[in-house]
């Protein structure tokens, strides 16, 4: 698989180390949210088959995360942004 | 009909005119007592104990495609119960021990095979880890031994024992472990469980649930609504979307898991062998084919199909291990569907919605633990308590720290 890396451009898939649904940067206040919560959010997965928007590490290139949407049954690849600007846009990272 | 050596010779005296299908085709009834979805090997087992062993009637299978065209017919056929953790061990000695009574059992030749599995061992570390794991087996009756150097090299004397990085030092052996037939352990459920009036549903998927004031009461498919007091599901790397019907959400992920065959060589590999170093295991199939695997492709996919790299990677593995098969080509690969679980272990429980049950999670391991998944899940359908060597396979076990996470990866399903 190749991933458009918004500033690299097209990297190779084996460049990247892969963590799992982009859902995981939607951590929970750790000081308001009760055990349910964070067991939900550490465990539970919604695990689509279809349209997937996933976590990708680019460890041998930029050290960047992305967040890369992804059909899990064809496996193309339609949407690739810097899950910087996505944390960002959920009000998260600063 | 019993299958015996005399029906074959009196077959083929006979023109071979006497053989008959080996389950009937039904159509649909309108209820059952239990509908079991998946027609793979755990849901065809789980139908052929509760009719067998807890004396159930009136139960169904119902299958999306054809009896064992998932993960049963995908794998590469390794049976062994060398697990570590007091959670694991004692359902998979069990597993291992229907195994070795399997064919007895249900009349059907599945070629078990106890040619004995070895855990190849290259440090000092991976030894003192593979010794507590042997002593851990022993302690529940599966029986361990530790090997030497020069025992594993009269077994082998092929293999790089003087691999600079990976030396072989030893090996962990269990002479019980070995390989199954696999497509034959989905027949041979399958007609056991048609032979006591278990109605086998091909070509029907699952597309509802219908479930009122907390309980189901049956099922919506491509051959029209099926009721049921009770329904088992066992689909393995389709829970997530199956159990999204009931509106649930699982502890686990969808990963491809590819395997390999080569072209037939002479006998080679009379055992199981895994690779310590890396991620390799390997053993020869009886048309002499090696039948290998080793990680899978790490991202969530439905596809059952992999890409090149984890090929390459695998194939890296077994070079390392065994120079020898250089110039071997590769006969075919393909891919299968995993339910990788948070914590890799499976999932035999209740569920909120009361008379639905699940049986899923098994991550890559799950064809060894066949004849005890069906047992176990049988047992908990027809007396609704877990049996006793699969208590600790409960979909709350995350939220009360009970994780059995015999690798110790924590919550990533693609490292288990």
């Amino acid at each position: 698989m190749i991933i458009q890396h918004p500033i690299l451009g097209p990297r190779d898939a084996q460049e990247f180390v892969y963590l799992g649904d982009a859902s995981l940067i939607e951590r929970p206040d750790g000081m308001t949210a009760g055990v349910e919560a964070f067991h939900d959010y550490l465990y539970q997965r919604t695990n689509p088959a279809g349209e997937h928007r996933e976590l990708w590490y680019h460890e041998q290139g930029d050290r960047s995360w992305l967040v890369v949407t992804r059909n899990t049954v064809t496996h193309e690849i339609t949407r690739v942004e810097l899950a910087r600007d996505v944390a960002r846009s959920k009000g998260r990272s600063k | 009909m019993r299958y015996s050596g005399f029906r074959v010779i009196a077959e083929a005296l006979t023109g071979h005119k006497g053989w008959k299908p080996v389950w009937r085709d039904p159509t649909p009834q309108a209820e059952y007592d239990y509908i079991i979805i998946g027609g793979g090997g755990h849901g065809l087992a789980t139908a052929y104990y509760l009719a067998k062993e807890f004396g159930q009637a009136r139960i169904a299978v119902l299958e999306k495609g054809y009896l064992g065209g998932g993960n049963v017919g995908r794998n590469t056929t390794i049976i062994r119960s060398n697990y570590l953790l007091d959670g694991n061990e004692p359902f998979y000695e069990f597993s291992l021990k229907l195994w070795e009574g399997l064919e007895q059992d249900f009349n059907y030749n599945a070629m078990v095979s106890q040619r004995g599995i070895i855990n190849l061992i290259h440090t000092d570390a991976q030894r003192d880890a593979f010794t507590r794991r042997g002593n851990g087996m022993i302690l529940h009756g599966a029986g361990a031994r530790m090997l030497s150097r020069d025992e594993v090299r009269a077994m082998y004397p092929w293999l790089n024992f003087d691999n600079a990085r990976f030396p072989i030092k030893g090996a962990l052996m269990q002479p019980r472990g070995g390989t199954v037939r696999h497509d034959a352990v989905a027949w041979g459920y399958a007609r056991g469980a048609d032979q006591r009036g278990v109605d086998l549903i091909q070509n029907c998927e699952v597309t509802g649930m219908r479930i009122e004031n907390g309980r189901i009461r049956g099922v919506e498919t491509t051959r029209g609504f099926i009721g049921a007091k009770k329904v088992g599901v066992a689909v393995a790397g389709s829970s997530s979307k199956v159990m999204a019907h009931a509106g649930m959400r699982l502890p686990m992920e969808s990963h491809v898991l590819q395997a390999f065959v080569s072209e037939g060589l002479k006998p080679l590999i009379d055992g199981v062998m895994t690779f310590g170093a890396g991620h390799f295991y390997v053993s020869q199939s009886d048309k002499g084919g090696l039948v290998f695997g080793g990680d899978i492709d790490g991202y969530n996919s439905y596809a059952q199909r992999g890409n090149l790299p984890v090929i390459e990677d695998v194939a890296e593995g077994g070079m390392a291990l065994m120079p020898a098969i250089g110039r071997v080509r590769l006969l075919r690969t393909w891919g299968g569907i995993m339910d990788m679980s948070m914590d890799g272990s499976p999932i035999i429980d209740r569920t909120g919605v009361e008379g639905l049950y699940f049986n899923g999670g098994w991550c890559y391991g799950g064809f060894k633990a066949t004849p005890a998944s069906g047992w176990c899940f049988a047992h908990l359908l027809a007396k609704d308590e877990p049996h006793k060597t699969a208590t600790a396979y409960r979909f709350d076990r995350f939220l009360k720290g009970l994780m059995i996470d015999e690798k110790g990866q924590g919550a990533q399903p693609n490292l288990h």
